[in-house]
């Protein structure tokens, strides 16, 4: 496997007393659907939000491409060319979809909005991700399904070519014929060789998109292994008892401090 | 929705950007399409200046049959001098309301500034430009105490304005004397509400403007063909042109025509306070849908949380509504005054905010936020003008006036609402 696009080593995260991330490694390589897994409480956010630079490390490494970085912020993380979907997306539903893609970020002539370059890269992307359920990407965002506005926010990462993607629940409500929508993009994404993260409780979808399962149990990585060498079971005991035969972590910590 | 298969395009096929995605309708096709698109908006709730404009019609044909001198060529430039500061205060309010917030204090402020050029005038001897200036400034200074307080402190916009709306009273209170008033002499100014444009000037000016619309709708149509980008029939750009132009030349043909009493003193041509609120109502057309600054006002008032992930400065595009909203008030207080020719301690008071709010609301204007034109004020500002002028006509007591104008105010509120919901639920 090449090497890790975006890589933490050693991360360690307290809030007083809670030592919630204990020494946990992780890395998104290009090109793969690393899945992040792990019941609620098992410091899924927290890394998340480490990632997304929301959160400094108590002691831990941020290395990018190889290269160490000093994370200071969000807008660190975002020069990267590190984009976090978050569950409610932040789209403004007033705003039609071209608005949305280049929220913050309007291309200018002069003075004036670009609306022609806009429009114009706003759909050669839809068109590259092969989106084809939107009717018009002048349609506003209140108008689309919620599997649509996650194709926006998805594909607002990929215009400002964002090299890793990391999506916070992005099926958890949606449909049937639109989670189907989705993964097949989070397929495309990993596909363009960017790293994409999933995050998700829903274990049909994992195995459908994700090359690797990164398993958290109470803050620490119970495995990170390649998805074909799991099954569904495993991958669910791995979630809630944090081992699965000679997968997991060696010694419970839960009953081991106890 | 169908279940998407995930087919690639066949190897060897050419990549057409813009041709990626079957469903996306680049244009419809006819102007009716075009109509039946806009009877679908407005059927699910997105309704825009459509009440305003067809109430304006209603209003304008009972006022006419009631009275006869509602449609005269006097009145009607009475109307335009009486519509003219609520539209203009509208205006500015529009982009107070577009990020959800509300000023309850623009009318006071707008007269505060309206004193401020006046004392200029009168005690210091200023010229007319200097007078603006300084009530342009003060108007802007109020804003920016209302912005800060409201952004960085977080005070509702509500408390805060409503404060400012009995201090400043106060502060008028202070300069202009119990009882008093301040002479708003200035030829100039004055003459904004009392003076008109030549006529040979108004049919030029009436011209540019609608050849300047002309071509840029042409070339906007013209860019967005060959670039193959969503566009409107050109039907349908020729009939925009064209309402734009029955309407600037048919109101020129109108006030062109003398409405003097005394055959030897001709009054005649556009009164000259339209000039300012045409003039206003293309800067803040242009802003609020060509410059990155009115995309922010939208996407503050859309989803702020939204913006701020996007890097905008919420804050600072919150403080600058309300400056910008304070800046038009005083414009609108100097129109108000140049109407009367005087301020006094009660100018802005009263209904001068209710009926900008309402002018804003009826034109279409959401007052739960990102939603709003500059033309919706204009329009909605007729809607109030109308009523005022057309009750005074029918020589009512004002009481029906005040209230017929809060009902108006209400309904058009009660619009907006329902509207709201209907468009969360058809999802438009």
């Amino acid at each position: 496997m090449s090497e890790p696009l975006l890589e933490l080593r050693g991360v360690n995260k307290s809030f007083g007393v809670a030592h919630v991330l204990h020494d946990v490694d992780f890395a998104v390589y290009p090109g793969t659907v690393t899945a992040l897994v792990g019941d609620n409480g098992a410091g899924k956010s927290t890394l998340t939000k480490i990632i997304a630079g929301i959160y400094t490390r108590d002691t831990g490494d941020y290395l990018f491409e190889g290269n160490q970085v000093n994370v200071h912020g969000p807008r660190d993380v975002a020069a990267l060319g590190v984009d976090i979907v978050y569950q409610d997306l932040a789209l403004c539903e007033n705003l039609d979809i071209v608005q949305n893609m280049f929220l913050g970020r309007e291309e200018r002539k002069g003075l004036l909005l670009d609306e022609v370059s806009m429009e114009s890269r706003a759909r050669e992307t839809l068109a590259s991700l092969s989106v084809r359920t939107v009717k018009s990407v002048r349609q506003s965002v209140a108008s689309l399904s919620g599997g649509q506005r996650q194709t926006v926010a998805i594909a607002k990462a990929v215009l400002w070519n964002s090299k890793v993607v990391v999506l916070d629940e992005p099926t958890a409500a949606l449909g049937v014929a639109q989670t189907r929508q989705v993964l097949d993009l989070v397929r495309r994404l990993a596909d363009r060789g960017l790293g994409v993260v999933l995050i998700s409780h829903n274990m049909g979808d994992v195995f459908e998109v994700a090359d690797r399962i990164t398993a958290l149990y109470l803050g620490r990585v119970a495995a990170d292994v390649p998805s074909k060498e799991l099954t569904h079971s495993q991958v669910v005991e791995l979630i809630t008892a944090g081992r699965s035969g000679a997968l997991g972590i060696s010694e419970n910590p839960a009953t081991a401090s106890v | 929705m169908t279940v998407e298969t995930n087919e690639l395009p066949e190897p060897g096929a050419p990549v057409q950007a813009n041709a990626g995605f079957s469903g996306d309708a680049v244009h419809t096709t006819t102007l009716l399409g075009a109509f039946n698109d806009y009877v679908t908006r407005v059927r699910s709730g997105d309704m825009g200046s459509l009440p305003a404009i067809s109430g304006l019609l209603v209003l304008v044909i009972i006022f006419s049959v009631a009275n006869d001198t509602f449609a005269g060529r006097i009145n009607i430039a009475n109307l335009i001098t009486q519509a003219g500061p609520i539209c203009v205060l509208a205006m500015g309010l529009v982009l107070v309301l577009l990020l959800g917030e509300i000023d309850l204090s623009a009318g006071v402020a707008g007269s505060t500034g309206a004193m401020t050029a006046g004392l200029m005038i009168v005690d210091h001897g200023q010229g007319w430009a200097v007078a603006t200036l300084a009530a342009l400034a003060v108007g802007a200074a109020i804003g920016l105490a209302i912005g800060l307080l409201v952004a960085r402190l977080g005070i509702p916009s509500f408390v805060v304005t409503l404060a400012f709306f009995l201090g400043l009273q106060g502060v008028m209170l202070k300069f202009i004397g119990q009882g008093g008033s301040v002479r708003f002499a200035d030829p100039m100014l004055r003459g904004l509400a009392i003076k008109n444009i030549d006529p040979l000037v108004g049919w030029i000016s009436a011209a540019v403007i609608v050849v300047v619309f002309a071509l840029l709708a042409l070339r906007t149509y013209r860019i967005q063909v060959t670039q193959n980008l969503q566009h409107p029939p050109l039907s349908l750009v020729a009939l925009r042109i064209g309402m734009v132009a029955v309407i600037l030349f048919g109101l020129v043909a109108f006030m062109n025509q003398n409405r003097g009493r005394i055959p030897s003193f001709p009054i005649e041509g556009v009164p000259r306070m339209l000039i300012v609120v045409v003039a206003l109502l293309i800067f803040w057309t242009f802003v609020l849908t060509r410059t990155r600054y009115g995309r922010y006002l939208y996407a503050v008032g859309g989803n702020a949380e939204a913006a701020r992930r996007a890097g905008i400065n919420v804050a600072r595009i919150r403080t600058s509504a309300f400056v910008a909203c304070s800046a038009m008030a005083a414009i609108s207080g100097m129109l108000l005054a140049a109407n009367t020719g005087s301020i006094s301690t009660g100018s802005g008071g009263g209904n001068t905010l209710l009926y900008a709010v309402g002018a804003a609301v009826i034109g279409g204007t959401s007052l739960f936020g990102g939603r709003g034109r500059a033309i919706d004020a204009v329009i909605g500002g007729l809607v109030i003008a109308t009523i005022a002028n057309g009750l005074g006509l029918l020589n009512n007591a004002s009481w029906i006036n005040y209230v017929v104008t809060g009902g108006v105010l209400l309904l058009a509120a009660s619009v907006d609402a329902i509207s709201r919901r209907r468009r969360s639920a058809a999802g438009v």
